[in-house]
């Protein structure tokens, strides 16, 4: 059984009896843990929005601009709007294309049965060597005498410029980050795969369902719950991308592929922009916190959790 | 399967009959062999980068473009190994990595522990509206952080220093989430019977609880390691000088001068790969069971 983080912090459990609690305690254990969550994780987040507010450079004096860093993102910078735009297509091919092939290939390794954990393994690999050595070897992949063109030449095609043709360059990085982060989604659903009951897809046969019936009406309704997990957390993952387009293009042809965090990333250490930067990463932070929201608030409407 | 009324079963309606779940049985036979031979395929395509990492780093640099897609190059080039080792400060890197991830999934462990223990044993105010905002943290990317981390590295001195890889990124949320879970489904009976015999907290956590969480601890380990492990944008960040430099950073310092040496680039880039690949084939009931969990929070 797999237990999806929910956000049900009720629980049934005993405690011990403690008629004034355990207040001195508790904060004993509970120091280090807080210290940092507090020092590294809530300072950092109100700082960036008080830095945000100023003209930061990172050796001299800061300079309290109000909300000019804000004005000029949404009304001065093109290429915020271009980030922006690339960060978004990213994030929804990405996703669609990630979580339709991690289902099918999820389905598919369920029906293997004793093979499926082998394969659901393989397609894990990518998700935990470092993204810079998964980078690199594609970039050596697409270049244009690289591997695939190669292929490509002994089937008597000419192979494009993957990774320089302003058309192509997009697509390129997102075929590689859905092979290297599909096989999470992967181990995901198929963990909510092997808690399905074969009872509920049995008597769903005998009444007379299809195969396709069955998938729609019973597999995917039981699956929603791991589905909604893979949506949330794949979407939020696909708005910090970075080392895709930082290692393979640089951003480029032109800013076809500059995303929101490798614009953050210049402004604060290339162009000495830490104001600005900061403005940039709470723009980051308002998407991904938004439709995170948006997504929690629709899971009663979409999520089934009745079994 | 057919649907028989078993009216008058005759015997051509038995025959047919058995023709007809033979014929279907070969069918799903048949079936299973193409699903198999399928997914070895995919398998293999799958993994073709990896096999392609190494079969590069034994090519000759001559002879990296020119052998096309072939595996083999005319000779095969260990010395590229070499070149890697003494083109950065190679040995530096991998042992500052392992510094990193090692002490890194100590102190993530460790602290999620202590913290977990409160928000599942403990009595305090306002202790589930805490660990919600906590939890709330999961969905926040650490790269809205980086800014002020970094600046707070250079007020105190620690840009360039292996601290600064390590302890901010300690804190999170997973950890104490996982091990709160695990506790919760443990009954508190044992802590109470060692609570009567006189043990104290801290000693109950040791002897009695300790032993029973080493499943979620050892995903917690796992996690952190793989995430220190692999982690770029930060060390970019904060460090710039390469005999402070982890593996993901090394790499990227590489590609230098004079274009991409790719022969040494893919020997330091197959050495990165190999730990992680060990990780997976040892520890992969514990990967899997992490990621159920909602490990690796969206990378």
């Amino acid at each position: 059984m797999t237990a999806l983080p929910t956000l049900a912090v009720k629980d049934g459990v005993k405690r011990p009896a403690a008629s004034s609690g355990h207040g001195r305690l508790a904060v004993a254990y509970l120091a280090p843990g807080m210290l940092g969550f507090l020092i590294f994780i809530v300072l950092p987040l109100v700082a960036s929005l008080v830095i945000s507010m100023f003209d930061w450079p990172l050796f001299g004096t800061p300079k309290f601009v109000g909300l000019d860093n804000y004005i000029r993102m949404l009304t001065g910078d093109p290429v915020f709007w271009t980030v922006l735009g690339n960060t978004l297509f990213f994030a929804v091919c990405y996703t669609v294309f990630n979580l339709v092939a991690a289902l099918g290939v999820a389905v598919w390794l369920h029906s293997l049965g004793s093979w499926g954990p082998f394969f659901r393994v393989l397609f894990f690999i990518p998700v935990v060597t470092p993204m810079v050595a998964n980078a690199l070897v594609w970039r050596l992949m697409l270049t244009d005498d690289g591997v695939i063109n190669s292929f490509l030449a002994t089937l008597g095609i000419h192979g494009p410029s993957w990774l320089s043709d302003s058309g192509l360059a997009m697509g390129s990085l997102i075929a590689m980050s859905v092979w290297q982060g599909i096989g999470y989604n992967i181990i995901v659903l198929g963990a909510g795969l092997n808690a399905i009951s074969p009872n509920l897809l049995e008597a769903a046969r005998i009444d007379g369902a299809g195969a396709w019936q069955r998938f729609f009406r019973v597999v995917l309704p039981m699956l929603s719950p791991s589905l909604f997990f893979c949506t949330v957390m794949t979407i939020i993952g696909s708005f910090k991308v970075f080392t895709q387009p930082y290692l393979l293009t640089l951003g480029g042809p032109g800013d076809s592929t500059n995303t929101i965090v490798l614009y953050l990333y210049r402004n604060g250490f290339s162009f000495d922009k830490l104001g600005y930067a900061s403005a940039l990463a709470w723009a980051l932070f308002v998407i991904v916190m938004l439709i995170t929201a948006l997504q929690f608030s629709q899971q009663k409407r979409l999520v089934n959790y009745d079994n | 399967m057919t649907t028989e009324t078993l009216a008058q079963p005759d015997a051509d309606k038995r025959l047919a009959h058995r023709r007809r779940t033979r014929s279907v049985r070969t069918r799903r036979r048949t079936g299973r062999y193409i699903s198999r031979i399928g997914v070895i395929l995919v398998g293999l395509a799958f993994f073709f980068p990896f096999i392609w990492m190494f079969a590069t780093s034994l090519k000759p640099t001559s002879e990296i473009f020119s052998t096309g897609s072939s595996f083999l190059a005319s000779r095969v080039e260990w010395s590229n190994y070499v070149t890697a080792w003494t083109a950065i400060p190679f040995g530096r890197v991998i042992i500052n990595s392992f510094l990193v991830a090692v002490l890194g999934a100590v102190l993530t462990t460790v602290v999620s522990l202590l913290s977990a223990y409160a928000f599942a044993r403990l009595q305090f105010k306002h202790r589930d509206k805490l660990f919600l905002v906590f939890l709330g943290t999961l969905v926040l990317p650490q790269e809205v952080l980086v800014i002020p981390l970094y600046i707070m590295m250079n007020k105190l001195d620690l840009v360039n220093s292996l601290p600064a890889l390590i302890v901010p990124f300690a804190f999170g949320a997973f950890g104490a989430f996982l091990i709160r879970q695990f506790l919760l489904s443990l009954p508190v009976e044992f802590e109470e019977a060692a609570r009567i015999d006189g043990a104290g907290s801290m000693r109950i956590l040791w002897s009695v609880i300790l032993p029973l969480v080493r499943a979620p601890l050892a995903v917690v380990a796992v996690f952190s390691f793989i995430d220190y492990w692999s982690s770029f944008l930060w060390p970019l960040i904060v460090i710039n000088d390469v005999s402070q430099a982890t593996i993901p950073l090394g790499l990227s310092m590489f590609s230098g001068e004079r274009g991409t040496d790719w022969g040494p680039l893919m020997a330091a880039a197959t050495v990165a790969v190999i730990p992680s690949l060990l990780v997976v084939i040892l520890l992969q009931h514990q990967l899997v069971k992490g990621v159920s969990m909602g490990g690796f929070g969206g990378r």
